[in-house]
């Protein structure tokens, strides 16, 4: 294709996204914007799949058979989003394989909030609760992103969300009216995953490499900060109604703006957990790679199988 | 759906995924997955896009199966249409007064 060419292609791809309208698999796009999709939708399925070891943790463990069969509906839900999602990166012409393996080598990123251990059965009620929470805001923004596959994606997702907030919630308000105990089990578990959650949401936007082109060509909505502080504007009056108090000391509603003011963020712990240094990176990534590893001979069993099944179609046929 | 020039041989095949959510409607696309044979295409679609009751049937097709018009050749693949304003209602005009048409 000629320089005119590619221009006039990226003239009508401009256009297209100024009149939001979506852009399919078979459409012309500029090379970045596949590249962008492919790494966030990529890395968006991987925090499905990795989200998986957390909650997994505690399955076995669930206080009663209700909440075991819950947990696992939602662990079950998380693997079919992470496929909604690959699936949807595979539109844009990169393989599940070539995906999954950028996740098992660390060359991809998930959502750092994961790299945070489950030590208690509370903590099962603020993943869901504040980690699927700040997962709806984002998720909801992305609804209206510019990939189509991508978008649809995100409608069947957060069709699915809402459960897995609301489980959790219950899990906190039933800890926070319980013994003394379980309340301070359900205030330790607030304690440490508010600061994690608020970092979902990724660095301020002035610090965010990718944000302004990828606001531009929509495929993000809304910015970092915008997300975060309407998931604080939402989450603040719920703990109230929890009885249990939100860790940060500045935390304030703010007359003026109709927001909630909350303190800085740890910057630094943010980027280290970014770069593999947070408590279960280690774990996480070694996890899913025996997964992979072990899983590999029941993976060629099927190819075989699959194989054996045509092979006798074929011959019934003739 | 995909057009998947990198996928390496041992990677699953991909799969499209078809469902009636209840009779009376038609078969939608609802998504994509990885499967082997039909059997577990079928299976593997249950279990990824109908956990809560949003299917009575479901069809799954290879993608490699699967073949699609050219978006970059829409202007003339469907310009037979473009001229046929007659072809709607709305191209006659009726007389004042007539109802129901």
């Amino acid at each position: 294709m000629s320089e005119q060419e590619i221009k006039d292609l990226e003239k009508i791809f401009e256009e297209r996204i100024a009149n939001d309208e979506k852009i399919e698999p078979k459409d012309w796009m500029p090379e970045k914007y596949r590249q962008m999709n492919i790494r966030q939708i990529s890395q968006h399925a991987h925090s499905e799949i990795v989200g998986m070891l957390p909650e997994g943790n505690w399955i076995t463990r669930a206080p009663s058979l209700l909440r075991k069969v819950t947990l696992l509906a939602k662990v079950q839900d998380e693997a079919g989003h992470g496929l909604y999602l690959y699936s949807a990166a595979e539109t844009l012409g990169i393989s599940r394989d070539e995906m999954y393996k950028q996740m098992l080598t660390g060359k991809a990123k998930y959502s750092s909030i994961f790299n945070y251990p489950t030590l208690t059965w509370a903590d099962i009620g603020a993943i869901g609760w504040l980690v699927d929470g700040a997962a709806i805001v984002n998720q909801v923004s992305l609804t209206h992103t510019s990939y189509g596959p991508y978008a649809r994606g995100m409608v069947r997702i957060c069709k699915e969300e809402s459960f897995h907030q609301r489980q959790g919630y219950q899990i906190m308000y039933i800890l926070a009216n319980g013994t003394k105990e379980q309340r301070e089990m359900a205030q330790d578990a607030l304690n440490r995953f508010w600061w994690p959650a608020l970092m979902m949401f990724g660095p301020r936007d002035a610090d965010s490499t990718h944000t302004d082109q990828s606001m531009k060509w929509k495929i993000k909505i809304k910015t970092n900060d915008t997300l975060r502080q309407m998931f604080v504007d939402q989450v603040v009056p719920q703990a109230d109604i929890l009885g249990l108090t939100i860790p940060d000391p500045d935390l304030k509603y703010n007359e003026e703006t109709g927001h909630y003011d909350f303190g800085e963020i740890d910057w630094e712990e943010f980027w280290q957990v970014v770069k593999g240094h947070g408590i279960c990176n280690k774990d996480r990534l070694e996890a899913k790679n025996k997964a992979w590893n072990e899983g590999e001979w029941v993976r060629n069993a099927a190819v075989a199988y699959g194989e054996k099944q045509k092979e006798k179609q074929v011959k019934k046929a003739s | 759906m995909s057009d998947n020039k990198k996928s390496n041989k041992n990677e699953w095949p991909l799969w499209e995924v078809f469902v009636r959510s209840k009779n009376g409607l038609e078969h939608r696309h609802f998504g994509s997955l990885h499967a082997t044979d039909t059997e577990m295409a079928l299976k593997n679609a249950r279990d990824v896009y109908t956990r809560r009751m949003e299917g009575v049937s479901i069809w799954v097709v290879e993608s490699k199966n699967i073949h699609a018009s050219k978006p970059e050749k829409n202007a003339e693949f469907f310009e037979p249409a473009e001229d046929k304003i007659y072809r709607h209602p709305t191209f006659y005009e009726l007389p004042d007064g007539v109802k129901n048409m």
